[in-house]
């Protein structure tokens, strides 16, 4: 029988502005710890291989692919998720416009599109449609056309300008 | 109808706001205390004899709780049905296996199942297990396959699962009266579905000794087959139809669901089973690829005299939905044309490549691609303009297809044709000597709802609360394109009840009214008009009791924003919850359940097809601008229009969603998306392979919706789900004609395909 033994680490993250703790393997991907073991299933696996987006998440404000990053490289990091963003007391303003847009069908890939987003706003807040295209391109819609994400976006940033 | 409140608006779907805050639980976000997780072991050939499997080192393998094998499974093999109640015959219903017994027939057939404390352990297991395979011949080419020497897919049957032909007229006489005839042959490659939620389920025992099943699933209805797997009656086993994360026909057949029932049966556990994306694209069914013969005569002024086809398309290893498919082209082969000699053939053949189902479009985008293509080449040889000979040929309302099927709705595809040329606008002057531009259109026509011979059934229950809310309860799948949210819209406009205060249970065996499959482009059309159905017979008895309250003919009487009013202008209302109340009080039912039965005919044989086949048509047209580069042969869509009339936009909102996500998928089968399969091995395992369109390579679809009012769905609308993909990929390809002179007749137009063409052409000149 072959027992090889794992070595674990045990590892804190701030998951949507709460320390988490758990035990990892070193080739365990952030993505396994945060749905399996954390219980954010938001967090959607579309392909394990950073094919999709669908798994995107802000980790220290910068969106990442959770399936192509280690659970260990989160250590002592901060993680937001699209349920860290905002509430149904106090939604987001992309989830609002995500929503009046009718930019959301089956929803699969809306949590890390959302994030994708707001990676993009943080670092650019008034992008052109280009470099909506851009930042999106990661993140696979099969249901939209991406038309109306991509407008989503757009507003989101015009109502950021104004406020 | 003119004055309608809700629907017809923009409305925010009630499942946006849980999908945008990340709340919604799709099928792999659900777990259950002391759950297992499945594993399927899959064939790594795909044709070869099992001479025998070994699970007895997986089985003692710590934490694994069981591992099956064929043998293990009550009734491994039984009929395939997708949801029809109906017994319909005719070769319609194919074998359904669970698992490969003695030979596998394509690579990725399920072969054993494993359960374990632990996805890691239930991985291990499937490594364990030792099957000894013995390599047979198979067959790859559907026209191969029909040979009388090929190998047999399914040992003791022909190839040749069915033939369907369509006559009318006499195709000699018509070819005799031609000035011109355009012969070609097309071919198209096989598609994935690729849904970004790969699939996924949870089976459970619950204290009754049900197995229940909580699956990302277009048919719910499957229940009864996974039951007949088990052995057991059908009301031991509930499926619960989760939030599918895009479904596109692919969710359509059994998935999870016999694997899971079978693995919680044993064990006694709940069990989680969840396809990585390479497993589920090796897995599950594919869009046909064709092969279609086109020849196609004509008068000098373009009027269309004959058409003759041939259709060969290859079903793969297992039948499912392929006849079903097959008759849908068959019937849309002649497209939406008045052509007074027709004779059509198809052919759906096993091989032993990955099996052949449903895809977004059922059959219909295979034949636009070449009925589309072929009205182009015939404008180009007669030196007409190919919108002129369109115009020429559609049929009208009132008119036959060649089947016989009257066409008893408007057609509105002058309309579409004209607007969507308007949108597209004047050609766009290109940057560069390489990049030439082109325009390019197509129409299509696509059925909504299911064969007339399948007695397609919905039913839909409304009822309202003390309070005033109003509950929907019905079986619909929802799929992401609205089909919950619709229905809610057109209670509200009933009722005169706000969106916010209707509650819909959708997707449920065991609790909601059955509405049959999310398939067919009919779930608005049929569950809709159950919906509407159920909804106006409670308001009918609301109105009733209110009459009596208010001494007012129930006739003047609205029910709008809670209340009940007097149209008629004396400013006597009532509010809603007062009238609840006293029906409630009179012991009188504040609830309905209506079944809405589409059209039922029977075909008298199923071999030639004649007369009505299916309920309506939606009709419309995409038109296109491209720019090719001649150096590299890469194409870029510059401008895409969709033009189509729905009937009656229940919301807006979602038409434009179906409209534009369509036009998308549609371009992506014309320009990238191809599942290569050499000799049965599906090269093209993953989404860095299989190659979807981004953010970057779509243009912003531009949408036209029309609406004749002349569906048969609720308030006059007609399906668009499906319909929204058919005519793109030709659109594309006459445009590129028009850019660069060159014409492809196999999809996808790949940048070799076009590069390699144009050689060619350059060729031709210099003899020339």
């Amino acid at each position: 029988m072959n027992k090889k033994i794992h070595k674990t680490y045990f590892i804190e993250i701030m998951v949507n502005g709460e320390w988490k703790e758990t035990d990892v393997t070193p080739q365990e991907t952030l993505l396994h710890v945060l749905r399996e073991k954390l219980g954010y299933t938001e967090v959607k696996e579309g392909c394990g291989k950073g094919d999709c987006g669908a798994c995107a998440v802000l980790l220290n404000g910068k969106p990442v692919n959770a399936c192509l990053t280690l659970a260990l490289q989160a250590q002592k990091q901060k993680v937001i998720t699209v349920k860290g963003l905002g509430t149904p007391e106090k939604p987001h303003l992309l989830q609002d416009i995500f929503v009046k847009h009718g930019a959301i069908q089956c929803g699969f890939c809306t949590s890390g599109m959302i994030i994708t987003a707001e990676g993009l706003l943080d670092r650019n807040p008034s992008p052109t449609r280009e470099e909506i295209r851009e930042a999106i391109s990661g993140n696979l819609c099969r249901c939209t056309g991406y038309k109306k994400i991509i407008e989503a976006i757009e507003d989101a940033s015009k109502k950021l300008k104004r406020h | 109808m003119s004055d309608l409140k809700i629907v017809g608006k923009n409305v925010a779907r009630h499942d946006a706001w849980e999908k945008a805050l990340g709340l919604t639980c799709y099928a792999a976000d659900f777990s259950m205390p002391g759950m297992l997780y499945g594993r399927v072991l899959r064939s790594s050939y795909p044709s070869a004899r099992i001479l025998s499997i070994d699970i007895s080192k997986a089985e003692r393998l710590g934490g694994v709780k069981a591992v099956l094998t064929a043998k293990d499974v009550p009734k491994n093999e039984s009929i395939t049905r997708f949801g029809q109640t109906h017994t319909v015959g005719g070769g319609f219903e194919g074998l359904y296996r669970v698992l490969a017994d003695k030979k596998v027939h394509f690579m990725g057939e399920a072969v054993a199942l494993v359960a374990a404390e632990t996805e890691e352990i239930a991985e291990k297991a499937l490594d364990m297990i030792k099957v000894d395979y013995q390599l047979i011949p198979g067959v790859f080419d559907p026209i191969e396959a029909m040979k009388s020497d090929a190998p047999q897919v399914e040992e003791g049957r022909s190839n040749i699962i069915t033939h369907y032909e369509i006559r009318n007229g006499d195709v000699e006489i018509g070819f005799a009266e031609s000035d011109m005839i355009v012969e070609n042959t097309y071919r198209v490659p096989f598609i994935d579905h690729a849904y970004i939620e790969p699939e996924s389920g949870v089976a459970w025992i619950d204290e009754n000794g049900v197995i229940n099943i909580r699956v990302s699933t277009q048919m719910i209805e499957h229940f009864r087959e996974v039951a007949d797997v088990l052995g057991l009656p059908h009301n031991r086993v509930r499926v619960i139809g989760t939030n599918v994360g895009g479904g596109f026909g692919g969710k359509a057949d059994i998935t999870v669901e016999s694997f899971l029932a079978l693995l919680t049966y044993k064990t006694g556990r709940p069990v989680k089973l969840t396809y990585s994306r390479e497993e589920s694209i090796l897995s599950h069914s594919k869009r046909h690829p064709y092969v279609m013969y086109y020849k196609t005569g004509a008068k000098k002024d373009g009027q269309l005299t004959a058409l003759e086809v041939r259709l060969i398309s290859d079903a793969g290893a297992y039948i499912y939905f392929s006849p079903w498919v097959l008759l849908l082209s068959t019937v849309h082969a002649t497209g939406p044309y008045r052509i007074p000699h027709v004779a059509i053939d198809g052919y759906t053949v096993l091989t032993n490549n990955t099996f052949t189902s449903a895809n977004r479009g059922f059959g219909a985008p295979q034949v636009c691609f070449a009925y589309e293509s072929q009205m182009d080449e015939l404008a180009k040889q007669l030196g007409i303009d190919p919108f002129q000979i369109r115009k020429l040929n559609y049929l009208e309302k009132g008119e036959t297809l060649a089947t016989g099927q009257v066409l008893d709705h408007y057609v509105a595809l002058r309309e579409t044709t004209d607007r969507a040329y308007q949108a597209l606008g004047d050609k766009t002057t290109p940057k560069g000597g390489r990049v030439k531009v082109g325009q390019g259109f197509a129409s299509g026509m696509m059925s909504y709802g299911r064969l007339v011979f399948l007695h397609d059934t919905s039913r839909s229950q409304v009822s309202i609360e003390m309070d005033g809310s109003v509950t929907i309860r019905t079986g619909v799948q929802d799929l992401g394109g609205g089909q919950s949210s619709s229905l809610c819209q057109i209670v509200s406009e009933v009722l005169g009840v706000p969106m916010q205060e209707i509650k819909i249970y959708i997707s449920d065996s065991a609790l909601t009214p059955l509405a049959g499959t999310g398939t067919a482009t009919r779930q608005l059309y049929m569950s809709g008009n159950a919906t509407l159905m159920a909804a106006q017979e409670v308001g009918r008895i609301l109105l009733s009791k209110a009459g009596e309250m208010m001494r007012i003919d129930p006739r003047r009487l609205d029910l709008m924003d809670r209340e009940v009013i007097d149209r008629e202008g004396t400013g006597k209302s009532l509010a809603l919850t007062e009238v609840v109340k006293a029906c409630a009080s009179d012991g009188l039912p504040l609830y309905n359940v209506s079944l809405f039965k589409a059209p039922f005919r029977n075909l008298t044989q199923y071999e030639r097809i004649e007369g009505q086949v299916y309920a309506d048509f939606t009709f419309g047209s995409h038109a296109v601008e491209v720019a090719v580069d001649e150096e590299t042969g890469k194409v870029q869509v510059l401008k895409l229009i969709s033009c189509y009339d729905v009937g009656k936009a229940i919301n807006p909102l979602s038409v434009e969603g179906q409209l534009e996500g369509g036009a998308i998928y549609g371009m992506g089968y014309a320009l990238t998306e191809e599942i290569i399969m050499e000799k049965g091995v599906t090269k093209t395992p993953s989404l860095s392979e299989y190659i979807l369109l981004t953010s970057m390579d779509v243009p912003d679809v531009q949408t036209v919706i029309l609406e004749s009012g002349e569906g048969v769905g609720p308030f006059g609308a007609k399906g668009i789900g499906e319909p929204s993909v058919v005519s793109v990929a030709p659109a594309i390809c006459n445009a590129v004609y028009d850019a660069i002179g060159v014409r492809i007749f196999d999809l996808p137009l790949t940048p070799e395909k076009i590069f390699r063409a144009l050689e060619e052409k350059k060729k031709r000149l210099k003899f020339d």
